[in-house]
C-alpha cells in the first residue's frame, strides 16, 4: 500500500502493509526514531504526533489515515530544539530517562497552539494521557506554564 | 590482524537515525554535549589520550569516559563532573562519552576490594566512584602541573591550575591544557602516588547546579537508545515467550507461521519461540499466530493472593538478632501484633526491553547495541550465547529508556544473540510491553509479621519482625532499624520458592520492609495516644536520622491533627541515605481514593555533587512511590501474570501527582551516599500514617486501591 503525505513540511510516499502503523512507519521505514513505542494500544502517549496540528498517537493510527494530510513529529517541531517548550523543557531540566519526554512534548505543544494560556487544570486534563515513570510530572507542569507565559502566550 | 579485517568494521556501518544518515562507530552514539548535532566523532578525534579517562584536545577539548549507564539518573554528568573537578577543567569544554565496557578498567566493586564490574544499580554510582574519579582528575591535574613546569623550567611547587589552564603566578603566564596535552615530550604521570585533593571548600562544579549534558537530546528527538539503531540489511526479532516461567514449547503450526508473509526464520528457546521477519508487521503477526503447547512447571500452581494467605512466620531464619527479644516480650507490660503485606511490582519502564546483534561475516565476533545497567553481564550473555569469547564481543552502551532494576539482566541481549546467530543478519530484538509485562521479573509479594513489647512507659522493649514471601535476599534489606533505640530485636526471613521471575525494583528490600517496619511503629504510637513523629523522636539514637527527622517535620509544618478527610503522616527510610517523608493526603470516603496533595522529603546524602539532579531523583523516587503504594499490582493465576499493559497495569499519571514536592537535602561534609532510592521507602507508611491520622484505622496491605481502602474504612 502506498501512502503519500507530508511529514516536517516534505512530502513522502510510503510502501506498507495494509495494517502499518504510523509509529512503526515513521520509526523503521523513515527513521524517524524520536517518537516513541511503549505500549501500542494508546494507553501511555510516548508515540504521539501531530495529524494536522493535533496530538494524535500513532501508535494507533494506521497510515492510510495520514493519506494526503499533515504529520509534524517532534524531529520537525522546530528548527533546531528551539520551541518554547524545548527550551523550557531544557531549563526546568525536565527529562530524566527522556524516553516519554517526545510525547510529552508534543501533546503540551499541540495544547499550546490551540490554548496558548492554560491553566494548570487544563493542562493536567490535556497531558494525563502521557506517561512518564521517572515522575517529571511537576517539572512538565512547571515547563509547560513557562512555555506558555514566556513563549506562546 | 586478518581476524579483526574480518570482523565488523565500524566504519563500513552506515545506520540511520533521526532521519541523518551517519557513519556508525560504537561509541559516537553516545558523543557530544548541549545537544551538539555535529557529526564529530569524539573516539576517533586526534588528541593526547592521558589515561583511561580523559583525552586532550590541542583546541582545549576534554573528552571524560563514563563508565556508568544513563538511565535518567544523571550520572553521565555527576560522575564526570567529580572527575573535572580534582582535574580542574573547564566544564564547558568538556565531552562526555560512555566508557568501553571493561570492568577491570571501568569498573568498581560492591565493596572496597570486591570484584570490579560495571552495574549501574542499588544508587551506588556516586558514592562509589566519587573517591576513584577524584583521585584520576587529580593525577591528570598533577601531570599537566609538572608538563607545564617542565615547559617553563620552572618549579612545579610555582603552579597553580583555574579551570583549563595552569599558571605561573610570579610571571604571569598560562598555558591552556590543550597546549600542554599538545607538547611533543609530554609525559603521562598519572602514576604517581603523589595526590593532591581539593579541600571541599575549594569545589567549582561538586555541588553546584550543572544542567545535565543529556538533556539536550532527549528535548528533540536525538538521543539514540537500543530501539532506535538501525543497520544495513537489519531483520527483526520478536519472541513468544513462556506464560508461566519455566514451561517449555512446542510449536504445532510451524508451515502456517513459516508462511507468514516476511517471516525469515523460526528459532526455539528453551522459554519460547522466536521469529526472525523483515519487518516488525510481520513479526508482531506471526508472533500472535503461533501455536505452542507449554509443559507445565513449578510456578504453575503459584496463585499470588492464595499463596500470600497461606503463609506463616514458623521456620523462618535468623536474619539478625539483638539483644533477646523473646524473654523481653515475656516481660513487657504491652504486646502488640500486626501483619502487613505487599504485592508483586513490575518496573513499568517506559522502553520495554530490546537490543541489537550483528555477528561478523566469519562469525567471530559480534557487536551488540543495548541500554544496560551491566553491559559487561549483557557481553558475557552474548559471548555465551554466540560460544565466543567475551573480548569478541563489542558492547555500544546506549541510553536506557528507564532501568529501576530491570535492565541488569542480560536474558535480552542473549536472546537477541540466539536470533542474530540463526540468520546472516543483524536484528533487533524488541519486546512488546505484553512481553515486558508477563515476561517481567517482580519485586517479591511479602507477608510481614510483627509483634512488639513495650514497657509501662510505653516504650518499645521487644521487636520482631518476619518477612515471608519468594526473591530470596531480594526482601531481606530494609528492615534493620538500629537508629531506633530497642534493645531487643530481630529479624528473621523465609524464602517460599514459587518457580516465579523476582528481580531488584527501586529501593529493593526497603520499599516492603520500611512499610512494614514504619508503619507498625506509626500503629504503635497512636496505640499510645502520641504523635508518631515525636515518638520516633523520643527513640532516636542517630543524629543524622534525627536531622532528616526533625527538618522534615519543620519545613511540613508537621501537624498531626486532621483537618476534616486532609491529613498528615511521616515515616523515616534509610535506604543508603538517611531519608524522612511526610505526605499529606486527601481521602475520598465515598470512593476510597487517596490523593497524596503535597510531599515533603528530608535526605541527608552526604555531599551532593549535583543538587538540582538529585533533587529530580527524590521527586521521581516519590512519584515511584506513590505509584507503587497507591496502583501497583501484579498477580499470577496459575502462574500466569494476569497484568498485560497500562490499562490493567495503572501507574500514576498526571491528575494523581502531587500538586508539590518538596526536597531538602541537608548539609553534610559526609562522603556522597545514595540517592536514587533514597526517596521510595518512606512514601508507602507515611501515606499510611496519614490514612490513621485521618481515619484511626490502619492500611496494612500495599497497594491501598479504592476496594481495600473502602474494606478497612468498613471495617
Amino acid at each position: 500500500m502506498r501512502t503519500e503525505f507530508l511529514l516536517n513540511g516534505e512530502t513522502v510516499i510510503v510502501d506498507t502493509p495494509e495494517d502499518a502503523t504510523l509509529l512503526w512507519t515513521l520509526r523503521e521505514r523513515l527513521n524517524l526514531t524520536g517518537t516513541k513505542y511503549g505500549c501500542g494500544i494508546s494507553s501511555c502517549g510516548a508515540c504521539t504526533i501531530h495529524l494536522d496540528g493535533s496530538a494524535v498517537r500513532s501508535c494507533s493510527t494506521p497510515v492510510s489515515v495520514a493519506a494526503g494530510r499533515e504529520i509534524t513529529t517532534i524531529e520537525g517541531l522546530s528548527s533546531d530544539n528551539n520551541h518554547p517548550l524545548q527550551k523550557a523543557f531544557q531549563q526546568e531540566q525536565v527529562p530524566q530517562c527522556g524516553y516519554c519526554q517526545s510525547g510529552q512534548i508534543m501533546q503540551a505543544a499541540a495544547m499550546l497552539k490551540s490554548n496558548p494560556s492554560p491553566s494548570d487544570d487544563e493542562i493536567v486534563n490535556q497531558m494525563n494521557g502521557v506517561l512518564c515513570r521517572c515522575g517529571t510530572y511537576t517539572r512538565i507542569l512547571k515547563a509547560i506554564k513557562k512555555a506558555s507565559q514566556e513563549g506562546l502566550g | 590482524m586478518e581476524e579483526v579485517k574480518k570482523g565488523i568494521s565500524r566504519r563500513n556501518f552506515l545506520f540511520t537515525a533521526g532521519g541523518v544518515t551517519i557513519g556508525i562507530s560504537g561509541y559516537y552514539l553516545f558523543s557530544g554535549i548541549s545537544g551538539s548535532k555535529s557529526n564529530v566523532d569524539w573516539n576517533e578525534i586526534e588528541s593526547r589520550q592521558i589515561d583511561a579517562w580523559v583525552k586532550i584536545t590541542s583546541d582545549d577539548r576534554v573528552i571524560i569516559y563514563t563508565p556508568a549507564a544513563e538511565m535518567g539518573q544523571g550520572s553521565m554528568t555527576s560522575v564526570p563532573v567529580i572527575l573535572a573537578e580534582e582535574m580542574d577543567a573547564d566544564w564547558d569544554k568538556v565531552t562526555v562519552l560512555s566508557s568501553p565496557v571493561d570492568a577491570e578498567v571501568y569498573g568498581v566493586g560492591w565493596y572496597p576490594g570486591g570484584r570490579k564490574n560495571m552495574t549501574t544499580a542499588g544508587s551506588r554510582t556516586v558514592r562509589s566512584y566519587y573517591q576513584p574519579m577524584r583521585e584520576a582528575g587529580a593525577k591528570i591535574r598533577r601531570t599537566l602541573l609538572q608538563n607545564a613546569a617542565n615547559i617553563w623550567k620552572v618549579n612545579v611547587d610555582e603552579l597553580v591550575t583555574e579551570p583549563g589552564k595552569v599558571v605561573h603566578g610570579a610571571s604571569g603566564r598560562k598555558m591552556s591544557y590543550g597546549k600542554i596535552a599538545d607538547f611533543k615530550d609530554f609525559q603521562n604521570l598519572t602514576n604517581s602516588s603523589d595526590l593532591q585533593l581539593k579541600e571541599p571548600k575549594d569545589f567549582r562544579l561538586i555541588g553546584k547546579i550543572i544542567p545535565r549534558s543529556d538533556i539536550p537530546k532527549k528535548t528533540d528527538g536525538s538521543a539514540i537508545y537500543g530501539i532506535d539503531i538501525q543497520l544495513p540489511g537489519m531483520k527483526y526479532g520478536f519472541i513468544n515467550r513462556s506464560p508461566v516461567n519455566g514451561a517449555r514449547p512446542e510449536l504445532t503450526n510451524e508451515e502456517e507461521v513459516k508462511n507468514i508473509d516476511g517471516v525469515e526464520e523460526l528459532v526455539n528457546l528453551d522459554h519460547g519461540i522466536g521469529v526472525v521477519t523483515t519487518s516488525i508487521e510481520s513479526g508482531l503477526e506471526a508472533k500472535k499466530k503461533m501455536r505452542i503447547n507449554w509443559t507445565s512447571s513449578k510456578a504453575s500452581s503459584h496463585n499470588s493472593g492464595m499463596d500470600l494467605e497461606k503463609y506463616t512466620s514458623t521456620e523462618a531464619s535468623e536474619i539478625d538478632k539483638v539483644g533477646d527479644p523473646v524473654t523481653a516480650l515475656g516481660k513487657s507490660q504491652t504486646v502488640l501484633e500486626s501483619e502487613f503485606s505487599n504485592s508483586y511490582v513490575y518496573h513499568a519502564q517506559m522502553e520495554p526491553l530490546n537490543a541489537v546483534v550483528a555477528l561478523s561475516e566469519d562469525k567471530s565476533s559480534a557487536e551488540l547495541w543495548i541500554g544496560s545497567q551491566a553491559p559487561d553481564a549483557a557481553q558475557n550473555a552474548v559471548a555465551d550465547t554466540l560460544e565466543l569469547d567475551p573480548k569478541a564481543i563489542k558492547v555500544n552502551q546506549l541510553y536506557l529508556g528507564g532501568g529501576f532494576g530491570r535492565r541488569t539482566l542480560p536474558g535480552y541481549a542473549a536472546e537477541c544473540a540466539s536470533l542474530a546467530k540463526a540468520v546472516n543478519s543483524p536484528v533487533k530484538l524488541i519486546w512488546t510491553r505484553e512481553d515486558d509485562v508477563g515476561y517481567g521479573a517482580f519485586r517479591p509479594q511479602v507477608r510481614h509479621f510483627l509483634k512488639s513489647g513495650l514497657d509501662r512507659s510505653g516504650k518499645i522493649v521487644s521487636w520482631s519482625h518476619t518477612a515471608v514471601g519468594p526473591g530470596d535476599g531480594l526482601s531481606a534489606g530494609g528492615a534493620e532499624i538500629d537508629y531506633y533505640k530497642i534493645p531487643n530485636r530481630q529479624f528473621h526471613r523465609k524464602n517460599v520458592d514459587h518457580g516465579i521471575r523476582t528481580k531488584h525494583w527501586r529501593g529493593v528490600g526497603h520499599g516492603p520492609n520500611k512499610f512494614a517496619v514504619e508503619a507498625f511503629i506509626d500503629q504503635i504510637a497512636r496505640s499510645q495516644g502520641k504523635d508518631p513523629f515525636i515518638f520516633r523522636l523520643e527513640m532516636m539514637e542517630n543524629d543524622r536520622a534525627r536531622r532528616v527527622l526533625e527538618r522534615a517535620a519543620e519545613i511540613a509544618n508537621w501537624n498531626p491533627v486532621p483537618i476534616g478527610d486532609q491529613g498528615m503522616g511521616i515515616a523515616l527510610a534509610d535506604r543508603d541515605s538517611f531519608s524522612c517523608g511526610i505526605a499529606q493526603i486527601s481521602l475520598n470516603r465515598q470512593t476510597g481514593v487517596i490523593r497524596v496533595l503535597k510531599y515533603w522529603c528530608v535526605v541527608d546524602a552526604g555531599v551532593v555533587v549535583q543538587p538540582d539532579n538529585a533533587v529530580a531523583q527524590v521527586e521521581g523516587a516519590v512519584m515511584m512511590g506513590i505509584s507503587s503504594s497507591l496502583k501497583e499490582r501484579i498477580e499470577f493465576k496459575n502462574g500466569v501474570v494476569e497484568q498485560s499493559n497500562f490499562h490493567d497495569y495503572p501507574i500514576l499519571r498526571m491528575s494523581e501527582a502531587p500538586k508539590s514536592i518538596e526536597v531538602e537535602f541537608v548539609d553534610s561534609d559526609h562522603p556522597p551516599e545514595g540517592i536514587g532510592e533514597a526517596g521510595i521507602p518512606s512514601v508507602g507508611p507515611a501515606i499510611a500514617s496519614a490514612f490513621a491520622s485521618i481515619t484511626g484505622k490502619h492500611l496494612r496491605d500495599m497497594p491501598f486501591t479504592p476496594e481495600r481502602v473502602l474494606e478497612v474504612l468498613k471495617s
